[in-house]
């Protein structure tokens, strides 16, 4: 079955087709990223309107890619949340629109089950059942996967997610948005023994996260250098390891429990954040000395792409799942409510 | 004329048409429901509505057409990304229709009136309005559409002394309206919305004037386009 994938839920207009046979034939992506560095941070309406610009012309380039014609499709899928509502909106339209004129079935999928997958589109894929921790922008989660839309949530942030951590923490040091990528580049000149932030709720049971005493904790010792007159290039770039040390501490930590909690020893990490390369290396590290075995996406799938979306609905239209008349659009969506594909 | 299907979510009603030939003449079919809120799961349903009782398939479409604003902006998006879809998806033309000419139309059709001043709430203190005056054969447009406040809207310099009628929600403002306007209105029917029913029979005019274009390239029209504000750095 071949299916392509639309996602739209924030700042990347993303679309690729994928085959149950063949796997993935094509993939592109749009992103907004330049557009919305004027304005700090990703503004909704501007986002909406520029997917509808991008969608049709980047699917097909990817057709054209994948050496398909419309009419080579079995299935479109798209994202139907969690996300911003009015770029939700485009994607779910222009897929019934299009599924509508082909006579094809359409589907909604979970943005985040798409994160949580994006690793079986690599040549070596977890099996089933794993750990996954998806950590981006917008989510930090421990989640014990079972099966296709077998989840069960192990624990996830009380407050701030990981990423926009990270986001904040560049905004106070100056850094350019997004930023994660720009704290990862300063951290690597920082002296890990300057400072040590704290690694919160780490010295507790529990698989929950909280970073927003983190936030503060580096915006007091960023001001405190300020008025000492040392938030220099070398201060800044000690803040930065000190802050990137703790996240990473923090997640490792985490998921070491999680495994041991649920007796898995396959881990998945995905989400803009697991692009982090000294997280990875932690991880690897980690998890191969208690005999695991981690699993990334490639960096591009990383953050949000439309191979991911086409990947989750190729596996639940397959197993016969679709939308009926209703276009989906769902803002809030939790992870744990989505269940095995449903054939009715 | 062509078969084509036309959508509008461009406000808080949801409507689809579709311009059949039966028998010899031309003909359009229609749905219409008020339905704020609700365009995401009427609209699909609407179409294969019309479809089915026309007997037809996308593929006899010549051309497909929505209501390209201005509105409210996510309702102009599910329009133009259903349309698009179904365009795309069925190889064919696209065609964008103004929802105030829409509105104009219909209130010439159904109160055959003959100067109209389309006006739609645009939020934040402002409408979104254009003026028309109508004639057997089509409508002639005698202001531009824009967005601005009420109490700002005049009417065209070489229409003064008609009868105008107003039409459409921003009527609603009319307490804002300048005094002068308001004794230049004749009535008001705020209770209209624009439909997908004037769209079809606009929008096949615009196909025979060869105004059909692949349809990534018919666009939104939001006419307000200061959405977001660049923080100092």
């Amino acid at each position: 079955m071949r299916v392509l994938g639309i996602e739209t839920s924030c700042d990347e207009t993303g679309v690729a087709v994928y085959d149950t046979q063949a796997g993935l034939l094509a993939d592109t992506l749009y992103s907004q990223v330049d557009m919305h560095a004027a304005y700090g941070g990703v503004v909704p309406e501007l986002a909406s309107r520029d997917h509808t610009r991008k969608l049709l012309p980047l699917i097909q380039t990817t057709l054209d890619d994948a050496g398909l014609g419309r009419n080579d499709l079995d299935g479109i899928a798209y994202t139907a949340g969690p996300g911003l509502v009015g770029a939700l909106m485009v994607g779910a339209a222009t897929a019934h629109g299009m599924a509508h004129a082909l006579g094809i079935p359409v589907l909604g999928v979970h943005h985040m089950e798409g994160h949580l997958l994006a690793p079986m589109l690599e040549e070596t894929a977890p099996a089933f059942p794993f750990v996954a921790l998806l950590v981006s922008g917008g989510h930090t989660q421990l989640v014990e996967v079972k099966g296709l839309g077998h989840y069960r949530l192990l624990g996830e942030s009380v407050d701030d997610a990981a990423g926009e951590a990270f986001d904040k923490t560049a905004k106070m040091l100056g850094l350019s948005y997004p930023g994660g990528p720009a704290v990862a580049r300063l951290a690597e000149q920082g002296d890990t023994a300057r400072f040590r932030f704290p690694r919160p709720m780490t010295d507790r049971p529990g698989l929950d996260f909280s970073f927003s005493g983190l936030k503060t904790h580096t915006l007091t010792t960023a001001n405190a250098l300020r008025e000492a007159g040392e938030l220099d290039d070398t201060g800044r770039a000690d803040i930065a390891r000190a802050f990137e040390d703790a996240v990473v501490d923090t997640l490792v930590i985490k998921c070491r429990r999680a495994l041991e909690q649920t007796g898995l020893t396959r881990l998945v990490v995905a989400g803009g954040v697991s692009a982090n390369v000294r997280l990875r290396e932690r991880l690897d590290t980690e998890i191969a000395r208690r005999g695991g075995q981690t699993f990334y996406p490639r960096g591009r799938f990383c953050t949000d792409n439309g191979a991911m979306i086409a990947y989750v609905g190729a596996q639940r239209l397959a197993a016969g799942e679709r939308d009926t008349g209703t276009m989906h659009a769902v803002p809030r969506w939790p992870l744990a409510d989505l269940a095995p594909p449903d054939a009715s | 004329m062509p078969t084509l299907l036309a959508l509008d979510a461009s406000t808080q009603a949801c409507s689809a048409a579709l311009m059949v030939h039966r028998e010899g003449r031309d003909e359009v079919i229609s749905r219409f429901s008020l339905a704020p809120r609700e365009h995401t799961r009427r609209l699909m349903p609407m179409v294969e509505e019309l479809l089915a009782e026309a007997g037809i398939g996308v593929s006899s479409l010549d051309a497909v057409a929505y209501g390209r604003g201005p509105g409210s902006f996510t309702g102009l998006r599910i329009a133009a990304g259903t349309a698009q879809g179904l365009a795309f998806g069925a190889d064919r033309p696209l065609l964008g229709v103004s929802t105030l000419e829409a509105l104009a139309l219909r209130a010439n059709r159904h109160h055959h009136v003959r100067h109209v001043l389309a006006a739609l709430d645009a939020r934040m203190g402002e409408i979104y309005v254009a003026a028309y005056r109508c004639h057997d054969d089509g409508l002639e447009r005698l202001l531009d559409e824009a967005v601005l406040p009420p109490e700002r809207l005049t009417l065209p310099s070489n229409a003064q002394d008609v009868d105008w009628v107003g039409v459409g929600s921003g009527w609603t403002l009319w307490d804002a309206m300048p005094v002068l306007l308001q004794d230049a209105m004749s009535q008001t029917f705020e209770d209209m919305h624009p439909a997908a029913e004037e769209m079809a029979w606009l929008a096949a005019r615009q196909f025979a004037a060869g105004e059909a274009r692949e349809a990534h390239l018919i666009q939104p029209i939001y006419l307000r386009d200061q959405v977001a504000w660049q923080k100092n750095a």
